[in-house]
């Protein structure tokens, strides 16, 4: 405090003008009070965390929670089963991952093709957008799933988990054909006017020009889509896929108890957290490349 | 920078022009403002006639003619928002027009049905920004036209880009990405990549505008040189030295229409309108001429 204090004509400080001793010496010494603001949040963390657990555990109906959700044994034999089941969630996800790509790129392409000819095509992209993102999913699951079977026409198949994929890609595809289209929209209009002016039709300035740049920008904004369908994978339980969360209910069925459900929660995460970092880390890195002026 | 620069012609490079001296077709110059007289010699690269072009209720260019002989580089002045950059859009099919017709080496390129692919191959623009491709390396860049529209094999097209970029001092950037190049290499690239398509006219957009100044003078040797080379141009600036220094012939536009035009001696030394010598006055005001 001494060190820093006043060469001749300094202004004295203003926490010392107002006769507050030391007020210079919290701002001047940036390491010690990080440490302090470490500190502080720790014991807040603590504390709070503390009374919440607190509560918790003394409240009216612990103990029978606790053994139904919380069953050590259970959860240790239910595990390798669900994990098993999990399987089937990566095929849906997989599957359906792929075609959404596909689709979704269609249906944004198709709502920026210019000139009139073109208008039924935009029509009918905009309405399909705007169908499928207004409708909840488990609904189109339902109707797909359960309909189309329904009808009894030779040769489509029984399988749910072939709706399932359907189902999942209609719904999601309209989402992804937006994240397309705003990443098309983002390109600007010079690079398709240098791609036009070199003679490239088109067709070939979109291909070679704009969507190559378009899809690098748009990536983190997928994966946070693709996060959304690795959980909603869970929703196709609804008509009769065995997947993880129809083998929870199974074995939760078999013991009474509701455990399973952590189980299933912990797999989530150990799959969900990483890919959520890795986007957060993607979109971090655009950023500070965009900040410096650079782009790939 | 000044009027007495005579560069020697090339060989077989018919038509370069002297500065204050003009030979060769570009005797043929100074058909009067608007008139778009016969050119006496040199068949004509380009033709404009009574070109119009609004944006909404916005008329920007209001009935232009101008005609290019072949190997002649015309220099379009003129403040910004006079229509400098629209006229060369509108060369380029870029840009629809209202009315009036654009000719280019005996075809009329504003006619209905007409192939704009084609066209604009035989017409390369350079642009004020640049606009290179962030995605590609500078080969790619180059070479991305000549493949996809003139189906050259990869190998061919990468020969043939080599050897510009190695004419224009780019070679050890060919592997580069357009982010780690300086404004002048970037701006140089955009020449090469509308080079690579052998074009039969070159337009230029304020292509050092956007430079450093310790860049803009890379760029327009390039200019100088292809100019020497026999390349018909059309280009659009603010660097009047330059435009003095180059041109065979100077047009003025103002509120949409060429207002004077004439040899550069001519315009800079004994501009006959008032607007043209306001204008310039201003120019040397700001300290560009």
């Amino acid at each position: 405090m001494t060190a820093l204090h006043g060469g001749p004509g300094q202004l004295p400080d203003r926490g010392e003008l107002l006769g507050i001793p030391g007020s210079r010496s919290l701002r001047s010494r940036p390491r010690e009070s990080a440490l302090r603001s470490t500190l502080v949040a720790l014991a807040s963390t603590i504390v709070f965390f503390g009374v919440l657990g607190w509560i918790v555990v003394h409240a009216p109906g612990w103990e029978e929670v606790r053994s139904s959700f919380l069953n050590g044994k259970v959860f240790a034999d239910s595990l390798p089963d669900i994990v098993a089941a999990f399987g089937v969630n990566v095929q849906l996800f997989l599957f359906s991952e792929v075609l959404i790509l596909g689709l979704g790129l269609v249906l944004a392409v198709c709502r920026g093709l210019a000139g009139p000819v073109f208008f039924p095509v935009r029509l009918l992209a905009t309405v399909y957008t705007d169908l499928f993102r207004a409708l909840p999913g488990v609904l189109v699951i339902y109707v797909l799933g359960f309909g189309i079977p329904g009808l009894g026409i030779e040769g489509l198949p029984n399988d749910p988990f072939v709706y399932a994929v359907f189902a999942l890609t209609l719904v999601y595809s309209a989402y992804v054909s937006e994240v397309y289209r705003a990443g098309i929209e983002s390109v600007h209009p010079s690079q398709e006017a240098a791609a036009r002016s070199l003679g490239l039709t088109r067709v070939q300035a979109m291909r070679h020009v704009i969507l190559p740049q378009a899809v690098r920008r748009v990536i983190p904004p997928l994966l946070n889509d693709f996060i959304g369908l690795q959980k909603d994978t869970v929703l196709v339980s609804y008509i009769g896929v065995v997947e993880i969360f129809r083998q929870s209910q199974v074995v939760e069925a078999a013991h009474f108890n509701f455990t399973p459900y952590l189980d299933v929660a912990l797999v989530f995460l150990v799959v969900t957290i990483p890919l959520a970092r890795f986007t957060d880390w993607l979109v971090a890195r655009d950023r500070s490349r965009q900040a410096h002026g650079g782009f790939r | 920078m000044n009027g007495a620069t005579g560069h020697t012609p090339l060989p077989g490079s018919a038509g370069t022009v002297s500065n204050g001296a003009p030979s060769g077709e570009a005797a043929a110059q100074v058909p009067p403002a608007g008139s778009g007289g016969p050119l006496s010699a040199g068949r004509p690269a380009v033709v404009i006639r009574g070109l119009r072009k609004s944006f909404g209720s916005l008329e920007v260019l209001r009935g232009i003619d101008l005609t290019l002989a072949e190997h002649e580089v015309v220099c379009l002045i003129g403040a910004s928002g006079s229509g400098k950059s629209t006229l060369l859009r509108c060369v380029n099919l870029l840009e629809q027009i209202d009315a009036g017709t654009v000719v280019v080496e005996g075809e009329e390129i504003t006619a209905p049905r007409v192939d704009v692919n084609r066209i604009r191959r035989r017409i390369g623009i350079v642009f004020q920004a640049f606009n290179l491709f962030p995605h590609m390396s500078v080969l790619a860049n180059v070479t991305l036209a000549p493949r996809k529209v003139l189906h050259l094999s990869r190998q061919v097209a990468d020969d043939e880009a080599t050897a510009l970029l190695e004419r224009f001092g780019l070679a050890d950037k060919r592997l580069e990405y357009p982010d780690r190049l300086s404004g002048g290499q970037q701006q140089r690239v955009a020449i090469v990549r509308a080079l690579a398509m052998r074009p039969d006219l070159l337009l230029l957009d304020e292509i050092t505008s956007a430079l450093d100044p310790e860049l803009v003078a890379e760029v327009l040797n390039v200019i100088r040189e292809l100019a020497r080379g026999g390349m018909t141009m059309l280009i659009a600036t603010h660097e009047m030295g330059f435009a003095r220094d180059i041109a065979s012939r100077v047009c003025f536009l103002d509120a949409g229409v060429i207002l004077e035009e004439g040899p550069p001696s001519e315009m800079f030394n004994r501009p006959r309108e008032a607007r043209t010598r306001q204008f310039l006055q201003s120019i040397v005001e700001a300290g560009r001429l």
